[in-house]
């Protein structure tokens, strides 16, 4: 089996890491190259400029609204997603009332309920929910705390929530993957860790605080990670979704938007490839911090 | 763990065509290193056949043409209609038609390479920026175009034949490189039906304006809608409002990235107009937070009275509109104290053609934009889409609905005082962040103030800007 073993590797490797390369490592170096020169995009003349591109980033006052918009989302949307998607997964398999360990009735129902908006496209949940927050008082959402005796709101034409909202659409379209995943792990955890926690007495709480969350600490991990690079991303909801895009009053401009606006629209490619070379950096820092600061000793089972 | 994440990276940067950037430029790279020096400018391509007064520009059969239209509100049945004359009089040429909607995503690799059509029809969302492909040398002079003779006008020339406002807009550097085709009109925009029903009126002073307003809100209705999303179309009101007060020099200087342009009293009675209406509750609740889609639908299920569009809205609602729902344009009510008279407007060249210098047959697209400028090509294209074009008189005695009647109305009353702005397409950088303002403003989140202050320092920084091509007008 030794004869020609390498020669099979290299076989299957060499299509996929070409592909890998033309469409992957190419571009991103080609955007680092890029990012030195004034290209605008639709001529095939440009000037090495040097960091010229990095400094007015360093300026640009827009740019930095953006991070800090981005920011907002990196720590909210792996928050709620994760906390919702550990709460649902670990009702949907424990959660049931009875004897023994068990998931609550419907549970099949429950998975598929939540994992529906993992199959709709961003640009139609965009629009579902644009649509939902309509400021009008017949609005979906006004209509329902009108019901309740509040509102209207704004929602998305309020330079105080439209953030908000973009956030809440980013945790809606999550939780059901993450449920999922997180349902996958639960079932694998064998269920007499469970029972024998309930047999000492432990309450739910406890058991999901002290038994399943650490069980589940690798794959929470990698969803954070998962989590933010979509949160330093959000491109397509906001575009889509926000006024303007990327307002009320540039409440939800995001990295992502300004590339696009300034690559595209102003005919600063160059400028943009800079900023995509920003993007890239602070995605792979803070994986890399995220990786780091949440590592726990494993535990086998 | 290789579970896939909810929007994938590589989708997000598909959708962004980001790839494409990446991948049209690693082309763009070869192209400029294999080419050095593109072709000079005087040097025009195809043709050589003789000059005569049919064949201005010497058009050789045997050349092909490649014509790309933006297959969006005016269709690209006027396009086939055009390359039929092409090819009546040039039997032997091959013409590729393309409809296409995403421009930017096909044509920035082709212009990155080195090998774009012969003409193309830069318009709609997905739109290459005009000015920068002006400035980097990537448009054909149309001078020629200019001076040819018209087909269709006895004795005159290109020239002679349009609109002044395609004229200006054409101008880059001094040089015409554009050829705008369709003429917009801009104005605020009511149900005839509805207003004769009522006995109302479009109101030419602004204390009129506010008591019909008053009126039309105690009949049920909001006096305005906007497309709140997009405060582009809300702008046009202010604006307007700004120019007939102040005349054509508050936006010569707003154009020109002059100091204080925006500090202008006009733009500021301007500002503070535009807070009473939403102040005084005339405008459509949440409008703000609303598509042109939505509020336009609003309007004409009747549930307000006037909204900010252009020429477009009429065959743009065509299949929401009730029967007998009459599209009218009105122009905006003028402030105390304004210079220009109530009916003339923002009249806008739109819909860019361009012949790309780096085109194979650059006389062929020449020829072909002097077909579409015939008195037989714009007529054509005024009847397939109700729109007038900028070919003077093109449009007379065609049978016209009362949208393009009320808009070619505005083109002849308004006449020299009807007037446009650049500053969005000259300085792209500057027309989102104006934008941003104007939508605060009409929310009635800021003062006139605060708006005026905020849209010079947003023209300061563009003016700053070393990358900024500054213009000027007039």
């Amino acid at each position: 089996m030794q004869y020609g073993k390498y020669r099979f590797i290299v076989g299957f490797l060499v299509a996929p890491l070409v592909l890998y390369a033309v469409f992957v490592i190419s571009p991103f170096i080609q955007t680092v190259y890029y990012s030195f020169t004034n290209w605008t995009g639709v001529s095939p003349e440009f000037e090495y400029v040097g960091l010229a591109n990095f400094e007015l980033l360093w300026k640009d006052d827009l740019f930095r609204e953006a991070f800090f918009n981005n920011i907002v989302l990196l720590v909210g949307l792996p928050v709620f997603t994760v906390l919702l998607a550990l709460l649902f997964a670990f009702l949907l398999n424990v959660g049931g009332t009875g004897a023994g360990v068990r998931g609550i009735a419907g549970n099949g129902f429950y998975k598929v309920a939540f994992f529906l908006p993992q199959v709709l496209a961003v640009p139609v949940i965009a629009v579902i929910w644009a649509v939902i927050f309509s400021p009008e008082s017949e609005g979906l959402a006004n209509s329902f705390l009108g019901w309740l005796g509040l509102g209207p709101y704004d929602w998305l034409a309020s330079p105080d929530m439209a953030l908000y909202c973009v956030l809440w659409v980013l945790v809606w379209g999550s939780v059901g993957f993450y449920l999922v995943l997180f349902n996958a792990a639960m079932s694998s955890v064998p269920r007499d860790i469970f029972e024998a926690a309930f047999i000492d007495g432990a309450s739910r709480l406890s058991t999901f605080v002290r038994v399943t969350m650490p069980l589940l600490w690798d794959t929470i991990q990698t969803s954070w990670v998962y989590l933010a690079i979509l949160a330093l991303d959000a491109y397509a909801l906001v575009f889509v979704m926000t006024i303007g895009p990327g307002g009320p009053d540039n409440s939800t401009q995001v990295m992502a938007l300004r590339i696009a606006q300034e690559g595209f629209q102003n005919g600063k490619a160059g400028y943009a490839s800079a900023m995509g070379v920003v993007l890239f950096f602070l995605t792979l820092i803070i994986a890399a911090v995220l990786l780091r600061v949440t590592r726990r000793e494993r535990i086998e089972y | 763990m290789n579970a896939p994440r909810p929007y994938p990276r590589r989708v997000f940067l598909r959708r962004a065509g980001l790839s494409a950037l990446a991948v049209s430029g690693g082309t763009s790279f070869l192209a400029s290193c294999a080419s050095g020096g593109s072709d000079s400018d005087d040097d025009v391509s195809g043709g050589g056949e003789e000059q005569t007064s049919e064949n201005p520009f010497g058009v050789d059969a045997a050349d092909p043409l490649h014509v790309v239209i933006f297959n969006g509100g005016y269709g690209d049945q006027y396009a086939k209609f055009h390359e039929g004359i092409y090819q009546e009089k040039f039997a032997d040429a091959q013409i590729e038609h393309e409809a296409i909607t995403d421009i930017r995503q096909q044509m920035q690799p082709l212009f990155n390479a080195g090998n774009p059509p012969d003409v193309l029809d830069n318009a709609g969302a997905e739109q290459m920026p005009i000015s920068t492909l002006a400035d980097t040398g990537q448009l054909t002079d149309l001078t020629d175009l200019w001076d040819a003779d018209a087909i269709g006008f006895e004795g005159m020339t290109v020239r002679d034949t349009l609109h002044p406002i395609a004229i200006e807009s054409a101008e880059y550097a001094e040089k015409p490189l554009v050829m705008n085709y369709a003429l917009q009109v801009y104005g605020i925009w009511y149900d005839r039906a509805l207003f004769d029903e009522q006995g109302w009126e479009p109101a030419e002073t602004w204390p009129d304006f506010m008591n019909l307003c008053e009126t039309i809100k105690s009949a049920g209705i909001a006096p305005m809608a906007h497309q709140g999303k997009y405060p582009y179309y809300i702008q046009q009101v202010l604006m307007d409002m700004a120019v007939k007060h102040g005349g054509h020099e508050v936006v010569f200087a707003i154009d020109s990235l002059e100091p204080d342009a925006w500090q202008h009293d006009s733009i500021r009675a301007a500002a503070e107009a535009l807070l009473e209406i939403k102040n005084g509750g005339y405008m459509l609740e949440g409008t703000e937070g609303l598509d042109h889609i939505q509020s336009q639908t609003r309007w004409n299920e009747g549930k307000a009275a006037f909204i900010p569009s252009g020429s477009w809205l009429e065959n743009e609602q065509a299949s929401v509109a009730p029967a007998g729902f009459q599209t009218t344009a009105a122009p905006t009510p003028l402030l105390d104290g304004a210079t220009l008279p109530f009916d003339c407007t923002r009249v806008e060249a739109a819909e860019a053609f361009i012949v790309p210098a780096q085109a194979a047959n650059q006389v062929g697209g020449l020829e072909y934009l002097r077909i579409m400028l015939s008195m037989e090509g714009a007529r054509e294209f005024t009847e397939l889409t109700s729109a007038p074009t900028v070919v003077n008189g093109a449009a007379d005695g065609v049978d016209a609905s009362p949208g393009l009647a009320s808009s070619l109305a505005l083109i002849e009353s308004g006449g020299d005082d009807n007037w446009n702005y650049y500053y969005t397409i000259w300085y792209s950088p500057l027309r989102p962040k104006i934008e941003t303002v104007v939508g605060e403003l009409a929310a009635g989140r800021i003062s006139a103030d605060e708006f005026c202050d905020r849209c010079q320092e947003a023209a300061d920084e563009t003016a700053e800007d070393p990358t900024t091509q500054q213009r000027t007008r007039p």
